[in-house]
């Protein structure tokens, strides 16, 4: 009678013990869908491992392929937190429903309005912004203040920029829209392809050694890869660095467009508080410094020194005010609007 | 006896309902969007963009099909039926660019040819031009791609055609020589010819795999059909007319093939003789031998040593600073997907093959045709297609078993191991199918027919007469299975589990970062780890020739091909 009873309490013991280390795994755990795969960000998160004991995983894609994923996996989908690099996506994983909105005051406080979600769907963590580049041998630099000019007809075959398909000039384009109606964009889209040196290849970075290479006199990239660049001992680097002038656009106006990376809670996520906790922690003075210091990018945190050669020589910008959300929403109608004038 | 063979029969059948089923549902998932409302951007994009997509897809067939097709067959007839200085040599490197992704060698060229690479600035210091004073082809063109597939895929034609000339019967040639052919006519009129069907595949592989191609051709801003599929998911948000666009791109493909099989009509491609004699080489001496060297490195040297070369640079200058530790996970996790892949696709594609050879029903046409399918359909459209249906099943599950048991299973496949060796094998069964096939096609049906009357069963002639028969042919299946897992990208992206990355989605997640430098450490270790498949592959091959002397490369399967010429010493010619 004894022997197996003791069996029976061991069994039960162990089972026990399982099930609590089991439980406590779990509740050690946030799953992140991330569409960031900067290496530089393997830092980010062992940083919050170091702080909080809670495990990182991390399933990194294309933010469109997903959010049809966590769409498909539906109620059970393991997906705490969807990261995404760019407002238009945020826009449409709010489209589909996946997002539940927190109302957290520290989040609220420290991110500026109009770089998250009104109701609290999702959050900007850092901003990077559209910037113009240009070789100061071939043109100067005050004659071209605005995005607007990039459609100037003085600029004929001067201008280096990607493919309408990428999504920082799809963002560009719905800020276009927001501000001079789809007619009014749809103009300055044609002035702009009237102007291009070449057809649009390549990523931002080969636009602007193509224009440091003199191929162009004009590029447009966003901010960070210039600043990776200045940042880089290369020659090659160096010489984008120092033929390259950089121009914030439309200052005198209504400000540079800025997009940003912003990541919100899954309406399943199973680790609902581990999730909280990591967005908070995205907020945090030393996450948005590494923001910063690991990818150049701009804190969204106000009143942060950033520590960062490149982007204190580029100095401070006024941002475009208009809510970010508005880049998903137009986004249809901004690659309309490039098929129609011909941007490839 | 005759119970016997029947329950065979309708096990076959019954098993390849299930081979259509699980192979077709995703091809059907995809193909059921055709009844879904898009949002309307097909209309957009067909007022649009769309006509020069589609121009542009047709040129880019059409010149990689001439492309692959002199290449493959050119090089392939110049090492099997003549002798040049480095032959030896030529005959198996000639697949190495077989090792190179698409996409990688449009990185390298890229690098190496645009207006702030290498080349373009040695021009510009040592002439004092500026970059626009002088023409220079643009890398990123239509042409450009069309090169770089070109030298990804002409190893293809090339192995299809080289297996094809060589297990030719000489006196095929031979007769056709005595009846007054001269070499080159007896290579026009009687060698390609009875090569067709299996450099018909070989095209056909390379075609397919151009028209599912987004890595390279957005990389170099050449916009496609598929161009088209993700910018209509990826732009406007519209999955739906996504998925309609890769269906009408199947359906093109289908039709490619059709008028294939069309056109051969009723012609039969089996070589009945059983004599074979080591091919009756021509030697090219001087200046044509060299001429045929040169032929021959051109195409190694731009598909595999200038690339590597290049990467190599790249890499040693900046590569990637996680080289290490991790880079032994991502290639564990590679080699160990592709191989499980690729052991799994042979299976199936013998069975199908086997299947339509034994009694072609319109079942097993079909299970044939839809397998092989999936090659031409993009990576991402497959995995939506994967991800549906397994997501559904899931859930269904999931809520059956908290209904009834108050439990709940979460998800079993969405988003693991098996999901993802699922949608490879849907996209990349083609690939073993149609090698298996053409192997199958050059063994005569009177051999089946002579076992038959011997009373042997069809799993019986399956294992012991086709199998050694089609050692070669299943071999080259796994291993060109297996390459093309390892080069697999957006369904692996797709479809993976949680902090689990290969090496193709690592050089694209720096690539995608524009840290081409970077990107270059991933790309050159697929390349490395790459050529050892491909490498065995090239001796394989070699070992192929009849009369040539084998080599103990394979000691298990050299037992049981021994063994088992022992016992059936009427073979023992092969």
């Amino acid at each position: 009678m004894g022997a197996p009873r003791r069996l029976i309490s061991i069994c039960a013991l162990t089972v026990t013990a399982v099930a609590l280390a089991a439980a406590s795994v779990l509740a050690q755990e946030v799953n992140i869908y991330s569409s960031r795969h900067y290496q530089t960000d393997e830092q980010l998160y062992s940083d919050f491992t170091k702080k909080t004991g809670i495990r990182v995983n991390r399933l990194e894609g294309e933010g469109d392929v997903l959010i049809e994923r966590i769409r498909q996996e539906g109620r059970n989908s393991p997906a705490d937190i969807l990261i995404t690099v760019d407002a238009g996506r945020l826009w449409r994983a709010e489209e589909a429903g996946l997002f539940q909105p927190i109302d957290n005051k520290g989040l609220n406080a420290r991110i500026p309005a109009s770089l998250r979600h009104p109701d609290g769907d999702w959050f900007g963590f850092s901003s990077r912004a559209r910037l113009i580049f240009v070789n100061r041998s071939m043109a100067d630099p005050a004659e071209i203040n605005t995005y607007e000019d990039l459609a100037d007809p003085k600029w004929r075959g001067q201008i280096c920029i990607r493919s309408s398909s990428n999504i920082y000039n799809l963002s560009l384009m719905a800020a276009m829209i927001a501000h001079h109606g789809e007619e009014g964009a749809e103009k300055w889209a044609r002035g702009v392809v009237a102007n291009m040196a070449r057809r649009p290849q390549g990523g931002d970075i080969d636009q602007l050694r193509a224009a440091a290479a003199g191929e162009c006199a004009i590029a447009v990239a966003n901010s960070y890869y210039f600043a990776r660049l200045s940042l880089s001992d290369a020659p090659a680097d160096q010489l984008v660095e120092d033929s390259l002038q950089v121009v914030f656009p439309n200052q005198e106006g209504r400000g540079t467009h800025v997009n940003i990376s912003g990541a919100g809670l899954m309406k399943h996520a199973p680790n609902k508080d581990s999730a909280i906790k990591f967005l908070t922690y995205l907020a945090s003075d030393s996450a948005q410094r590494y923001f910063a210091g690991g990818n150049n990018e701009y804190p969204v945190v106000e009143g942060l020194s950033l520590d960062n050669e490149a982007l204190d020589s580029m100095g401070t910008f006024k941002i475009d005010p208009l809510n970010v959300s508005i880049y998903g929403e137009n986004q249809p109608a901004a690659q309309r609007v490039f098929d129609r004038a011909g941007w490839r | 006896m005759v119970r016997s063979v029947s329950q065979i029969f309708s096990l076959n059948g019954a098993i390849l309902v299930c081979v259509l089923l699980v192979v077709g549902l995703p091809i059907v998932t995809v193909l059921a969007h055709l009844f879904m409302h898009g949002d309307g951007s097909f209309v957009h994009l067909a007022q649009t963009v769309l006509p020069r997509y589609v121009i542009n897809s047709i040129w880019l067939i059409v010149g990689v099909g001439i492309g692959t097709f002199l290449l493959g067959t050119g090089a392939a007839w110049l090492v099997t039926m003549n002798a040049f200085p480095g032959r030896a040599l030529f005959e198996w490197a000639l697949i190495l660019p077989l090792a190179v992704p698409a996409y990688v060698l449009a990185y390298a060229y890229t690098d190496f040819l645009q207006v702030s690479g290498p080349v373009q600035s040695l021009i510009r210091s040592l002439t004092g031009l500026g970059p626009r004073d002088f023409y220079f082809p643009e890398v990123r063109s239509l042409g450009g791609a069309i090169l770089v597939f070109i030298l990804a895929l002409y190893p293809y034609v090339y192995l299809a055609a080289r297996a094809a000339f060589i297990s030719q019967c000489e006196c095929v040639v031979e007769a056709s020589r005595t009846l007054g052919c001269s070499p080159s006519k007896a290579f026009y009129r009687v060698a390609m010819p009875m090569a067709r069907p299996a450099l018909a595949a070989g095209v056909a592989l390379a075609l397919m795999e151009t028209l599912a191609d987004f890595g390279a051709v957005s990389y170099f801003g050449v916009q496609t059909f598929t161009t088209g599929i993700y910018r209509t998911w990826f732009s406007f948000g519209d999955r739906v007319a996504a998925a309609q666009l890769a269906s009408v791109l199947l359906g093109f493909v289908a039709l490619l093939m059709l008028l294939e099989r069309l056109s051969r009509r009723k012609a039969r491609y089996h070589d009945t003789s059983r004599r074979v004699r080591p091919l009756g080489i021509q030697r090219l001496a001087g200046w044509r031998g060299w001429l045929a060297a040169a032929a021959c490195f051109l195409p190694l040297f731009l598909g595999f040593v200038l690339p590597a070369i290049i990467l190599g640079h790249l890499a040693f200058k900046g590569g990637d600073a996680q080289f290490g530790a991790r880079y032994l996970a991502l290639v564990e996790n590679t080699v160990g997907l592709a191989a499980i892949t690729a052991c799994l696709a042979v299976v199936l594609a013998v069975f199908i093959s086997y299947a339509v050879r034994m009694g072609a029903t319109p079942l097993t046409r079909l299970t044939a045709r839809v397998a092989g399918l999936g090659y031409a359909i993009p990576g991402s459209i497959i995995a939506v297609g994967v991800l549906i249906p397994l997501a559904w099943f899931d859930n269904w599950l999931d809520s059956l078993t908290r209904a009834q048991f108050d439990y709940s299973t979460g998800l079993l496949l969405t988003g693991s191991i098996t999901a993802l060796v699922f949608a490879y094998l849907v996209r990349f069964l083609a690939l073993a199918q149609q090698t298996t096939r053409a192997g199958l096609d050059k063994i005569t049906p009177s051999m089946d027919a002579a076992s038959s009357t011997l009373g042997v069963g069809r799993l019986q002639t399956l294992l012991r007469i086709h199998g050694p028969l089609l050692k070669g042919p299943l071999f080259t299946a796994f291993l060109l299975v297996f390459v093309e897992v390892m080069k697999e990208l957006p369904a692996t992206m797709i479809m993976r589990p949680f902090n689990f990355d290969t090496l193709a989605v690592q050089a694209h997640n720096l690539a995608a970062d524009e840290r081409l430098a970077e990107a270059a450490t991933p790309a050159l270790t697929i390349v490395i780890v790459g050529l050892i498949p491909v490498y065995i592959l090239s001796r394989l091959i070699g070992e192929s020739r009849p009369g040539q002397r084998r080599r103990a490369l394979w000691p298990g399967l050299k037992a049981v091909s021994s063994a088992f010429r022992r016992r059936y010493p009427a073979f023992a010619n092969r």
